[in-house]
């Protein structure tokens, strides 16, 4: 156990712990999203919303922990630049760069979050779609980044997950395609 | 010292999500079809935070709070 | 020059008639089309090159002139172009003529007659707010025709404005202001929200004025002769001359030119007088409302006038329902109209005015109908939506209710005072 509480090996620990905390962040905040545009019922559709924002803004603390207690781990070089230049990271270079990648779609999404007030409503709703990008790009890198897929239980988070974002996806693509979403409005 | 604020819906941009309604029932209900009635009157200073809350909160950006809101471009 | 067809104006079974007017001399209307030449004869050379000063001394003179909007709305002329002049960028000018109004023709009528004052009045209205160019927004009927007048000028190098002509799309909603804007920017005839209001940012982000064509065509005379001229004719606080659609019941329907506040007694005489007794008259337009026929001949069509009534002149607009029509059931049927022609953008127009239509229909059928359920429902939408629509719809139901209370009380024993319905025009499939 004295080896865990090792300087470095807790800084490993976090990072691994942190990445999966934020995709499953990540995935929760995704069908939140989904039920806030599709659920029925205006409170459901509120909560929704809320739960949704509130998830992206856990899964920003949860990412900066992530990355920097993986940058600074002493056993790995990876180096701050990394974090959003794709291709700039001398250890495993693609896997970390789909991080990379991940958070420059992430970032975006939230950025224009945050000031859509001011942005209005079209342009933030089309750079919204790049969370649907954002997402698979983040499972690659846990898959290919990380090496704790062989434990069980991760596993079974990663999979939840997927079959979590996956239905989501599939129910937002289909009520899409049949067409934009139509309030009842059917009178009493 | 907070100046008068009144809710104003963009019809064009409402869908009749509703969430509004919900978060703010002091001040919003809805129509028979499921679309926001908000009334023309100030938003009272106790409800603001809330109001700019649920001005938040609208998935279309189709509710805003400002000074002496209503109507459409008449001048147009 | 082509004549004087215009393509599709029979108005009720009836042709179109001639122009009419009362106590002044013809402004806007003279018999048969005007070239370019006998356009210039008439009225004199249009005002161009005005310098900055001359500019800001022609609006105030508009100002003075009190020139209001033909197009319904009403709104001073002179404080649009003020606030389209004041803005820091290239404007554009939209000259209206959509008439999407179905029972309204005056603006066609005005087109194929002068549409040289048309097009003064748009390169007047360009000038003054620093416009460089002026789209032209015409109803199909009279393509045309201000087609050729606009070569015709081109031709004669005649304005430094450029003008291009549209033909408008059809239906209710397309006349109106942000509607016609959006269909000459994108092919879309639905109104847009405001703000950003149009003169600060319209046609591709330009400030844009929007002008209704008669009111333009008021623009290119005042800029001739002057306020006072304008004046000379109306009441002092609605100046000036406005052409009237007058339809229904009367022996001679047409446009006619008249001052503002004439009575309304006295459009329907200048009309050839009424064909059958009259019951009530549907003043302003589709979206305006209905006054029972009694106290009517003596009240002047003016804002002023018909405001107690909950009126107005509209979209300058008179028709005569006789006696033997029941009021009803042609409310039901403009009623559905408007209905279909809501543009679909907000809900409580798109699904509050079908909701309303089936109820009016209700009554007009002698069907039991709820009226608390109708009363709620133009309650939930008046005033709700993105334009003025259902706004309309709304007060023309109002004044049904009220105009033909008798009416109601007789469907609801079941009995009816009139044969079927039919007096209004109401085109289906119209749009889109």
């Amino acid at each position: 156990m004295s080896s865990v509480l090792g300087g470095s090996q807790a800084l490993w620990f976090v990072s691994r712990a942190s990445g999966l905390a934020v995709l499953a962040g990540f995935s929760a905040a995704v069908v939140a999203g989904v039920a806030a545009r599709l659920g029925p019922g205006g409170r459901l559709r509120l909560a929704a919303g809320e739960l949704h924002r509130t998830l992206a803004l856990f899964c920003v603390a949860f990412l900066a922990l992530h990355v920097a207690t993986a940058i600074l781990d002493p056993y790995i070089k990876i180096g701050w630049a990394a974090t959003v230049l794709p291709l700039a990271s001398p250890y495993r270079t693609l896997a970390i760069g789909l991080g990379a990648l991940a958070v420059d779609l992430g970032g975006a999404v939230l950025v224009t979050s945050l000031v859509r007030q001011r942005l209005g409503y079209r342009a933030w709703r089309a750079v919204h779609w790049l969370a649907y990008l954002a997402w698979p790009t983040a499972l690659w890198h846990a898959v290919t980044a990380g090496n704790d897929l062989r434990i069980w239980w991760v596993a079974l988070v990663l999979w939840g997950c997927t079959a979590a974002v996956g239905t989501a996806v599939i129910t937002r693509l289909l009520s899409r395609l049949r067409g934009p979403a139509l309030p009842d409005g059917a009178p009493p | 010292m907070t100046r008068p604020a009144r809710l104003r819906v963009d019809f064009i941009a409402c869908d009749g999500r509703g969430l509004c309604a919900e978060a703010l029932p002091e001040l919003i209900t809805l129509d028979d079809w499921g679309f926001p009635v908000v009334s023309g009157q100030d938003v009272p200073p106790r409800l603001l935070a809330d109001a700019r809350a649920t001005v938040r909160a609208c998935p279309r950006l189709a509710l805003g709070l400002d000074a002496g809101a209503g109507g459409h471009d008449r001048s147009a | 020059m082509t004549g004087t067809r215009l393509a599709g104006t029979r108005l009720a079974g009836t042709r179109l008639a001639g122009t009419r007017l009362a106590g002044t001399r013809p402004r806007l209307l003279y018999p048969g089309p005007a070239g370019l030449i006998e356009h210039t004869a008439r009225y004199g050379p249009p005002p161009s090159g005005l310098s900055r000063p001359q500019r800001e001394a022609l609006i105030a003179e508009v100002d003075r002139a009190g020139l209001t909007g033909r197009g319904g709305a009403g709104f001073p002329t002179a404080r649009k172009l003020a606030a389209v002049a004041a803005a820091h960028s290239p404007a554009v000018v939209v000259a209206n003529g959509t008439e999407g109004e179905p029972a309204s023709i005056k603006d066609r009528v005005l087109m194929a007659r002068s549409p040289h004052l048309v097009l003064d009045g748009a390169v007047v209205a360009a000038e003054l707010t620093g416009a460089g160019r002026a789209v032209i927004v015409v109803h199909r009927d009279v393509r045309e025709i201000m087609d050729e007048a606009a070569a015709e000028r081109a031709r004669a190098g005649l304005d430094r404005v450029r003008l291009e002509v549209r033909t408008a799309a059809g239906g209710f909603v397309a006349g109106q202001a942000s509607a016609v804007v959006r269909w000459v920017e994108r092919g879309v005839a639905a109104p847009t929200a405001t703000p950003p209001r149009l003169a600060q940012r319209g046609l591709r982000g330009a400030p844009t004025l929007v002008q209704n064509v008669e009111t333009l065509a008021h623009l290119a005379l005042i800029a001739r002769y002057g306020a006072a001229w304008f004046r000379s004719a109306g009441t002092p606080a609605e100046p000036g001359t406005m052409l009237v659609t007058v339809l229904g019941a009367v022996r001679e329907p047409g446009v006619l030119e008249v001052g503002t506040g004439t009575p309304v007694g006295q459009l329907l005489e200048l009309a050839g007088g009424a064909s059958a007794p009259p019951q009530a008259l549907l003043l302003g337009g589709y979206f305006g409302a209905w006054v029972d026929a009694a106290g009517a001949p003596g009240l002047p069509f003016s804002s002023a006038g018909l405001a107690d009534l909950g009126a107005g002149p509209g979209a300058g607009l008179v028709a005569a329902l006789p006696v033997g029509v029941c009021g009803l059931a042609e409310t039901a049927r403009v009623v559905r109209y408007l209905a279909g022609e809501s543009a679909g953008q907000c809900g409580p127009c798109r699904f509050g005015l079908p909701a309303i239509a089936e109820q009016v229909e209700q009554l007009a059928d002698r069907r039991s109908a709820d009226p608390w359920l109708l009363w709620r429902w133009l309650g939930q939408v008046d005033g709700r939506g993105g334009c003025a629509h259902p706004d309309g719809a709304v007060r023309l139901v109002r004044s049904a209710l009220r105009t033909f209370g008798a009416e109601l009380e007789r469907h609801a024993a079941g009995r009816c005072s009139g044969g079927p319905a039919g007096l209004l025009p109401v085109p289906s499939g119209s749009r889109r």
